[in-house]
Protein backbone atom coordinates (compact mmCIF):
# COMPACT_ATOMS: atom_id res chain seq x y z
CA UNK A 1 0.00 0.00 0.00
CA UNK A 2 1.18 3.65 -0.80
CA UNK A 3 1.92 5.59 2.64
CA UNK A 4 0.92 9.01 3.48
CA UNK A 5 4.43 9.60 3.80
CA UNK A 6 5.40 8.90 -0.16
CA UNK A 7 2.41 11.70 -0.81
CA UNK A 8 4.10 14.33 1.48
CA UNK A 9 7.57 13.25 0.06
CA UNK A 10 6.57 13.47 -3.08
CA UNK A 11 5.22 17.11 -2.48
CA UNK A 12 8.21 18.23 -0.80
CA UNK A 13 11.16 16.98 -3.16
CA UNK A 14 8.38 18.98 -6.18
CA UNK A 15 8.34 22.27 -3.61
CA UNK A 16 12.04 22.11 -3.33
CA UNK A 17 12.50 21.89 -7.07
CA UNK A 18 10.62 24.66 -7.61
CA UNK A 19 11.92 26.74 -5.15
CA UNK A 20 15.77 26.15 -6.81
CA UNK A 21 13.86 27.21 -9.69
CA UNK A 22 12.55 30.18 -8.60
CA UNK A 23 16.83 30.68 -7.59
CA UNK A 24 17.84 30.38 -11.12
CA UNK A 25 15.38 31.66 -13.28
CA UNK A 26 15.20 34.67 -11.38
CA UNK A 27 15.21 37.06 -14.54
CA UNK A 28 12.39 35.41 -16.15
CA UNK A 29 9.29 36.21 -15.10
CA UNK A 30 7.16 33.68 -16.97
CA UNK A 31 9.22 30.67 -15.68
CA UNK A 32 8.78 32.51 -12.02
CA UNK A 33 5.11 32.20 -12.50
CA UNK A 34 5.34 28.46 -13.85
CA UNK A 35 7.13 28.21 -10.68
CA UNK A 36 4.91 28.88 -8.78
CA UNK A 37 2.25 27.28 -10.26
CA UNK A 38 3.98 23.89 -9.65
CA UNK A 39 4.69 25.32 -5.59
CA UNK A 40 0.88 25.24 -5.57
CA UNK A 41 0.95 21.53 -7.17
CA UNK A 42 2.84 20.72 -4.56
CA UNK A 43 0.58 21.61 -1.76
CA UNK A 44 -2.28 20.12 -3.33
CA UNK A 45 -0.82 16.80 -3.72
CA UNK A 46 -0.37 16.88 0.06
CA UNK A 47 -4.02 18.46 0.56
CA UNK A 48 -4.99 15.47 -1.31
CA UNK A 49 -3.07 13.14 0.28
CA UNK A 50 -4.28 14.03 3.94
CA UNK A 51 -7.90 14.14 2.62
CA UNK A 52 -7.78 10.23 1.39
CA UNK A 53 -5.82 9.09 4.66
CA UNK A 54 -8.11 11.19 6.97
CA UNK A 55 -10.99 10.26 5.16
CA UNK A 56 -12.72 14.17 5.08
CA UNK A 57 -13.16 16.07 2.31
CA UNK A 58 -12.65 19.36 3.85
CA UNK A 59 -8.86 18.79 2.28
CA UNK A 60 -10.48 18.11 -1.36
CA UNK A 61 -13.08 21.33 -1.42
CA UNK A 62 -9.97 23.32 -0.49
CA UNK A 63 -7.87 21.86 -3.75
CA UNK A 64 -10.77 23.17 -5.23
CA UNK A 65 -10.32 26.63 -3.99
CA UNK A 66 -7.04 26.53 -4.07
CA UNK A 67 -7.31 25.66 -8.22
CA UNK A 68 -9.60 28.56 -8.47
CA UNK A 69 -7.80 31.21 -7.02
CA UNK A 70 -4.51 29.88 -8.74
CA UNK A 71 -6.53 30.27 -12.11
CA UNK A 72 -7.02 33.75 -11.54
CA UNK A 73 -3.84 33.99 -10.29
CA UNK A 74 -2.56 33.07 -13.64
CA UNK A 75 -4.97 35.20 -15.58
CA UNK A 76 -4.17 38.62 -14.04
CA UNK A 77 -0.13 37.58 -13.36
CA UNK A 78 -0.33 37.02 -17.55
CA UNK A 79 -1.98 40.36 -18.18
CA UNK A 80 0.08 42.09 -15.87
CA UNK A 81 3.12 40.40 -18.40
CA UNK A 82 1.53 41.52 -21.24
CA UNK A 83 0.84 45.19 -20.12
CA UNK A 84 4.37 45.22 -18.73
CA UNK A 85 5.62 43.69 -22.27
CA UNK A 86 3.61 46.68 -24.20
CA UNK A 87 5.63 49.32 -22.71
CA UNK A 88 9.14 47.83 -21.74
CA UNK A 89 9.88 45.37 -24.93
CA UNK A 90 11.10 42.64 -22.48
CA UNK A 91 9.98 40.82 -19.45
CA UNK A 92 13.50 40.65 -17.35
CA UNK A 93 12.85 41.51 -13.97
CA UNK A 94 15.97 43.78 -13.98
CA UNK A 95 14.36 46.29 -16.15
CA UNK A 96 11.63 46.93 -13.46
CA UNK A 97 13.34 49.38 -11.80
CA UNK A 98 11.49 52.49 -12.62
CA UNK A 99 10.15 52.80 -8.74
CA UNK A 100 13.91 53.05 -7.47
CA UNK A 101 14.16 56.59 -5.73
CA UNK B 1 5.42 -4.18 -5.16
CA UNK B 2 2.30 -3.63 -5.96
CA UNK B 3 0.71 -2.91 -8.92
CA UNK B 4 -0.81 0.50 -7.17
CA UNK B 5 2.59 1.13 -5.79
CA UNK B 6 4.46 0.34 -8.92
CA UNK B 7 1.85 3.01 -10.46
CA UNK B 8 2.36 5.70 -7.91
CA UNK B 9 6.20 6.21 -8.21
CA UNK B 10 6.25 6.09 -12.25
CA UNK B 11 3.73 8.86 -12.38
CA UNK B 12 5.92 10.63 -9.26
CA UNK B 13 9.00 10.28 -10.75
CA UNK B 14 7.54 11.52 -14.11
CA UNK B 15 6.10 14.67 -12.23
CA UNK B 16 9.37 15.03 -10.35
CA UNK B 17 11.71 14.69 -13.85
CA UNK B 18 8.97 17.41 -15.82
CA UNK B 19 9.34 19.62 -12.86
CA UNK B 20 13.46 19.21 -12.87
CA UNK B 21 12.95 20.00 -16.91
CA UNK B 22 10.27 23.24 -16.48
CA UNK B 23 12.93 25.07 -14.35
CA UNK B 24 16.16 24.29 -16.38
CA UNK B 25 14.98 24.38 -20.11
CA UNK B 26 16.04 27.04 -21.89
CA UNK B 27 12.78 27.81 -24.17
CA UNK B 28 9.99 28.72 -21.96
CA UNK B 29 7.88 26.57 -24.70
CA UNK B 30 9.58 23.78 -23.50
CA UNK B 31 8.89 24.59 -19.74
CA UNK B 32 5.35 25.12 -20.51
CA UNK B 33 5.09 21.85 -22.70
CA UNK B 34 6.76 19.77 -19.36
CA UNK B 35 4.67 21.67 -16.61
CA UNK B 36 1.50 19.96 -18.97
CA UNK B 37 3.34 16.70 -18.31
CA UNK B 38 3.23 17.22 -14.82
CA UNK B 39 0.32 18.30 -14.28
CA UNK B 40 -1.05 14.95 -16.21
CA UNK B 41 0.76 12.49 -14.31
CA UNK B 42 -0.28 14.17 -10.72
CA UNK B 43 -3.66 14.11 -12.24
CA UNK B 44 -2.55 10.07 -12.12
CA UNK B 45 -1.61 10.49 -8.59
CA UNK B 46 -4.73 12.13 -7.76
CA UNK B 47 -6.78 9.51 -9.34
CA UNK B 48 -4.71 6.76 -6.88
CA UNK B 49 -5.61 8.86 -3.91
CA UNK B 50 -9.31 8.51 -4.97
CA UNK B 51 -9.85 12.48 -5.53
CA UNK B 52 -11.37 11.74 -9.17
CA UNK B 53 -13.19 14.88 -9.49
CA UNK B 54 -10.06 16.82 -8.82
CA UNK B 55 -8.07 14.78 -11.03
CA UNK B 56 -10.38 15.61 -14.32
CA UNK B 57 -10.96 19.56 -12.66
CA UNK B 58 -6.83 19.56 -13.21
CA UNK B 59 -6.98 18.39 -16.44
CA UNK B 60 -9.78 20.36 -17.51
CA UNK B 61 -9.28 23.64 -15.77
CA UNK B 62 -4.76 23.66 -15.76
CA UNK B 63 -4.01 22.22 -18.30
CA UNK B 64 -6.83 23.14 -20.65
CA UNK B 65 -7.36 26.86 -19.73
CA UNK B 66 -4.06 27.78 -17.49
CA UNK B 67 -1.69 26.15 -19.67
CA UNK B 68 -3.01 27.24 -22.80
CA UNK B 69 -3.01 30.75 -21.57
CA UNK B 70 0.37 30.50 -20.37
CA UNK B 71 1.57 28.93 -24.04
CA UNK B 72 -0.93 32.03 -25.46
CA UNK B 73 0.92 34.69 -24.04
CA UNK B 74 4.22 32.76 -24.53
CA UNK B 75 4.21 32.92 -28.21
CA UNK B 76 2.81 36.71 -28.33
CA UNK B 77 5.70 37.92 -27.02
CA UNK B 78 8.82 38.45 -28.59
CA UNK B 79 11.19 37.22 -25.86
CA UNK B 80 15.24 37.46 -25.88
CA UNK B 81 16.53 34.27 -24.01
CA UNK B 82 20.10 34.91 -24.28
CA UNK B 83 19.60 37.62 -21.57
CA UNK B 84 17.42 36.23 -19.38
CA UNK B 85 19.33 32.60 -19.16
CA UNK B 86 22.99 35.07 -18.07
CA UNK B 87 23.33 34.30 -14.95
CA UNK B 88 21.68 30.88 -15.21
CA UNK B 89 24.95 28.74 -14.28
CA UNK B 90 26.18 31.07 -11.55
CA UNK B 91 22.89 30.53 -9.70
CA UNK B 92 22.35 27.13 -10.12
CA UNK B 93 24.79 25.27 -7.76
CA UNK B 94 22.90 27.69 -5.26
CA UNK B 95 19.99 26.68 -6.41
CA UNK B 96 20.71 22.86 -5.96
CA UNK B 97 21.89 23.41 -2.50
CA UNK B 98 18.84 25.41 -1.78
CA UNK B 99 17.11 22.71 -3.55
CA UNK B 100 18.28 19.37 -1.70
CA UNK B 101 18.43 21.23 1.50
CA UNK B 102 14.96 21.91 1.75
CA UNK B 103 14.10 18.69 0.63
CA UNK B 104 16.02 17.42 2.96
CA UNK B 105 14.15 19.60 6.12
CA UNK B 106 11.28 18.75 4.91
CA UNK B 107 11.68 14.62 4.62
CA UNK B 108 13.02 14.54 7.69
CA UNK B 109 9.13 15.77 8.88
CA UNK B 110 6.96 14.23 6.52
CA UNK B 111 9.26 10.85 6.83
CA UNK B 112 7.66 7.27 7.30
CA UNK B 113 9.11 7.82 10.92
CA UNK B 114 6.13 9.94 11.33
CA UNK B 115 3.45 9.87 8.49
CA UNK B 116 4.40 6.19 7.58
CA UNK B 117 1.43 3.18 7.19
CA UNK B 118 1.81 2.42 11.24
CA UNK B 119 1.25 6.15 12.30
CA UNK B 120 -1.32 6.25 9.48
CA UNK B 121 -3.25 3.20 8.07
CA UNK B 122 -3.95 2.80 4.48
CA UNK B 123 -7.89 3.48 4.03
CA UNK B 124 -10.33 0.91 2.78
CA UNK B 125 -10.99 1.74 -0.60
CA UNK B 126 -14.39 2.42 -1.59
CA UNK B 127 -16.78 0.58 -3.23
CA UNK B 128 -17.40 0.57 -6.99
CA UNK B 129 -20.43 2.41 -7.08
CA UNK B 130 -19.22 5.05 -4.89
CA UNK B 131 -19.57 8.79 -6.76
CA UNK B 132 -16.21 11.21 -5.03
CA UNK B 133 -18.38 13.86 -7.35
CA UNK B 134 -21.44 13.50 -5.70
CA UNK B 135 -19.05 13.16 -2.26
CA UNK B 136 -17.71 16.97 -2.42
CA UNK B 137 -20.51 18.19 -4.41
CA UNK B 138 -23.16 17.61 -1.10
CA UNK B 139 -20.36 19.18 0.63
CA UNK B 140 -19.52 22.06 -1.23
CA UNK B 141 -23.21 23.44 -2.18
CA UNK B 142 -23.93 23.31 1.81
CA UNK B 143 -21.13 23.57 4.43
CA UNK B 144 -19.03 25.08 1.41
CA UNK B 145 -21.67 27.68 0.43
CA UNK B 146 -20.21 30.78 1.16
CA UNK B 147 -16.65 30.03 0.26
CA UNK B 148 -18.22 28.82 -3.09
CA UNK B 149 -19.69 31.98 -3.54
CA UNK B 150 -16.82 34.28 -2.78
CA UNK B 151 -14.62 32.15 -5.57
CA UNK B 152 -17.32 32.68 -8.02
CA UNK B 153 -17.00 36.55 -7.19
CA UNK B 154 -12.86 36.24 -7.46
CA UNK B 155 -13.10 34.49 -10.96
CA UNK B 156 -15.28 37.83 -11.88
CA UNK B 157 -12.72 40.03 -10.90
CA UNK B 158 -9.98 37.78 -12.41
CA UNK B 159 -11.75 38.29 -15.63
CA UNK B 160 -12.91 42.14 -15.61
CA UNK B 161 -9.03 42.83 -14.35
CA UNK B 162 -7.65 40.65 -17.20
CA UNK B 163 -9.95 42.36 -20.02
CA UNK B 164 -9.34 45.97 -18.38
CA UNK B 165 -5.50 45.84 -17.89
CA UNK B 166 -4.57 43.92 -21.33
CA UNK B 167 -7.02 46.35 -23.60
CA UNK B 168 -6.82 49.62 -25.61
CA UNK B 169 -7.62 51.48 -27.73
CA UNK B 170 -5.48 51.56 -31.31
CA UNK B 171 -5.17 54.91 -32.32
CA UNK B 172 -2.57 53.40 -35.42
CA UNK B 173 -5.32 51.36 -37.57
CA UNK B 174 -7.33 52.81 -40.12
CA UNK B 175 -10.44 52.12 -38.05
CA UNK B 176 -13.87 52.74 -39.45
CA UNK B 177 -16.79 53.14 -36.20
CA UNK B 178 -19.72 50.36 -37.84
CA UNK B 179 -22.47 52.42 -35.89
CA UNK B 180 -21.23 55.59 -37.67
CA UNK B 181 -21.06 54.09 -41.37
CA UNK B 182 -25.09 52.77 -40.75
CA UNK B 183 -26.34 56.05 -39.46
CA UNK B 184 -25.28 57.72 -42.59
CA UNK B 185 -28.27 59.15 -44.47
CA UNK B 186 -28.93 59.22 -48.15
CA UNK B 187 -28.10 62.75 -49.25
CA UNK B 188 -25.48 65.83 -47.49
CA UNK B 189 -24.05 62.50 -45.15
CA UNK B 190 -22.90 61.24 -48.13
CA UNK B 191 -22.10 63.04 -50.98
CA UNK B 192 -20.62 67.10 -50.81
CA UNK B 193 -21.14 69.60 -53.57
CA UNK B 194 -18.12 71.29 -54.37
CA UNK B 195 -18.46 74.35 -56.69
CA UNK B 196 -14.59 75.49 -58.24
CA UNK B 197 -14.13 77.54 -61.14
CA UNK B 198 -13.62 75.89 -64.35
CA UNK B 199 -10.36 74.76 -65.62
CA UNK B 200 -8.81 77.63 -68.02
CA UNK B 201 -8.05 76.25 -71.28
Amino acid sequence: MIALSDYLILGAILFAISVAGIFINRKNVIVLLMCVELMLLAVNINFVAFSHFLQDTAGQVFVFFILTVAAAEAAIGLAILVVLFRSKRSINVEDMDALKG
Amino acid sequence: MTLEKLIFYVLAAVVLAAAVMVVTRRNPVHSALFLILAFFASSGIWLLAEAEFLAIVLVLVYVGAVMVLFLFVLMMLDIDIAVLRAGFIKLLPLGIVMAIAMAAELILIVGPDNFGLEKYAAPARHAADYSNTEELGSVLYTVYMYPFEIAAVILLVAIIAAIGLTMRRRTDTKFIDPSKQVVIKKGDDRIRMVSMDAEKG
